[in-house]
């Protein structure tokens, strides 16, 4: 293949881990920007969004498409479930403090994780696409599902954006995260709006979990490189920018894709965390981000 | 019973309040009643406690003893975000607008606060018709006035019976202090009741029924403001300013 072509196929490629990636890092963001909780178990939400949808696929009969349809609506919902669980039952009571939800997360990674190992066991396991149409292109036919995904996730970004710029919710969130205490000194029951934060964060990695599942099978320990590169992703585009996490989420996409592919993945993640530690240098509110206050 | 309420004391009342900030102590038993329609001063040094008292009132730090009735109702119990919904407008020191978000979001989060529609928002809007102007405009970018303005505009979306103003002047140029003084007299003959906190006399003679001197957490005395502009020496012993 010619380098025109093998570019195409990277940046397709990357185009791929680039839209799971923007919707689970918008879920890490949207959690730190409004409640000040940096999720350490984020990665976890994602793991058990495949599991379960590999669980739910497999639960039901029929032509794929039903079962991954399924899984895209029941798997998020309750990871949700969970995430609310985990709200009430820890984060609460530790009121949101910075130092100490960072130590429980941490925590909660490991209990959802070993209950992964247990219920689900080591294997990677796959869900069948939901349909197997190529797409053919003069030089190599390429995945239609792959390219459903960029536009499901694109979507989805729509919406979110719609959702928090047009919205009652949306003011609701932005006036809890930019001042909780006058939040509640005009009627805004911030706890409610911190759980519902909380499982929406959550939501959002598990369905690009389950996106995602087709393509590279579920597994116990799938959770660790969403998170560190949703870290990577909100530290560049700045925390509690939507645009500057999409941003991100491309570039980093696109040349892990790109990179990966011409060199080798650990340069590509060489090359990313680098970036990550010139921007904390440089601009450390991030490349869309605003100075905190 | 309606006699009761009104033999308890005025619009809110608060009696033998204690506040602590984690293990220190800032407000002492204090008592404090505002009279429906009436401006109330609570005049003190800095760190004498009268921040913290507003702060209480509006749940956002915890009565550790004592209660604070709105109108013979209990506000003590009920959650931070409650206490507006009951009727209580706050607006903070500093005056923390949303700054990010334009002066119109600003004002639908103070009308969605107890419900209110276009009529609150056309009658606030009609106090204030500068911020109508201003509606699109990030409220951060408007001036020191213009945000005071907002802010006051923000906590009146409410139609709350009873309005918390701290320092509402605080760091504005004269210009900018008559204005928000004429529309706290303005706010007066509208029949808000409101407990305004201050540091500067003029401000207090100007527009307040009665001057209340807070000093360590305690409220010393409640006098009425003519008694004060006959004789100021209570000022000079509180606050050791002419």
């Amino acid at each position: 293949m010619h380098f025109g072509p093998h570019l195409l196929l990277a940046a397709l490629e990357g185009l791929v881990t680039s839209a799971v990636l923007a919707l689970t890092a918008l879920g890490l963001s949207l959690v730190f920007g409004v409640m000040r909780v940096v999720n350490v178990a984020h990665g976890e939400f994602f793991m058990l969004g495949a599991v379960l949808a590999w669980a739910v696929s497999t639960a039901i009969s029929g032509h794929p498409a039903i079962g991954f349809l399924a899984a895209l609506v029941i798997a998020p919902l309750l990871v949700g479930l969970v995430a609310l669980v985990a709200e009430r039952l820890v984060l609460r009571r530790l009121h949101y403090n910075p130092e100490a939800t960072i130590v429980a997360t941490i925590g909660m990674l490991y209990i959802i994780q070993q209950l992964a190992l247990t219920f689900y066991g080591p294997e990677a396991r796959p869900v069948e696409p939901p349909f197997s149409y190529r797409i053919l292109l003069p030089w190599f036919g390429y995945s239609g599902y792959k390219l459903s995904v960029v536009a499901a996730s694109a979507i989805l970004l729509v919406i979110t954006w719609l959702v928090l710029t047009r919205t009652k919710i949306g003011l609701i969130m932005r006036a809890t995260q930019y001042d909780r205490e006058t939040a509640q000194a005009f009627g805004i029951p911030v706890e409610r709006v911190y759980a519902g934060v909380f499982a929406v964060g959550a939501m959002l990695a598990a369905i690009a979990a389950v996106l995602i599942v087709p393509i590279s099978q579920a597994h116990y320990l799938m959770g660790q490189d969403p998170l560190l590169l949703s870290f990577i992703v909100v530290i560049i585009g700045g925390l509690g920018s939507l645009r500057g996490t999409v941003v991100a989420a491309i570039l980093i996409g696109l040349s892990d894709g790109i990179i990966s592919m011409f060199f080798s993945p650990t340069l590509a993640k060489i090359i990313a965390t680098l970036v990550v530690a010139m921007v904390l240098v440089f601009r450390p509110q991030g490349l869309f981000g605003t100075t905190p206050r | 019973m309606a006699d009761s309420v009104r033999i308890n004391g005025g619009l809110l009342t608060i009696s033998s309040l204690d506040c602590f900030y984690g293990e220190v102590q800032v407000l002492y038993g204090l008592d404090l009643t505002l009279n429906k329609g009436e401006v109330l001063c609570l005049f003190g040094r800095n760190g004498a406690g009268k921040t913290t008292t507003l702060k209480a009132i509006m749940g956002l730090v915890p009565a550790a003893a004592g209660s604070i009735r709105l109108d013979g109702k209990e506000l003590t119990g009920l959650a931070a975000h409650d206490v507006p919904k009951a009727g209580v407008a706050y607006v903070p020191q500093g005056r923390r607008l949303f700054a990010e978000m334009t002066v119109a979001e600003n004002i639908e989060i103070g009308l969605m606060a107890r419900g209110k529609g276009k009529q609150t928002r056309e009658s606030v809007l009609d106090l204030f018709p500068l911020l109508r102007e201003r509606l699109r405009q990030r409220s951060g970018t408007l001036s020191g006035g213009e945000q005071q303005m907002l802010a006051m505009a923000r906590a009146l979306c409410l139609e709350p019976q009873v309005l918390l103003l701290d320092e509402p002047t605080e760091g504005l140029m004269p210009s900018m202090i008559a204005k928000i003084r004429e529309t706290v007299a303005k706010l007066r003959e509208l029949g808000v009741s409101t407990i305004l906190v201050e540091q500067r006399v003029d401000a207090v003679l100007s527009v307040a029924d009665r001057v209340a001197f807070i000093e360590n957490g305690r409220n010393r005395e409640t006098v009425d403001v003519e008694a004060l502009r006959a004789d100021p020496s209570a000022v000079r012993r509180y606050v050791g300013v002419g």
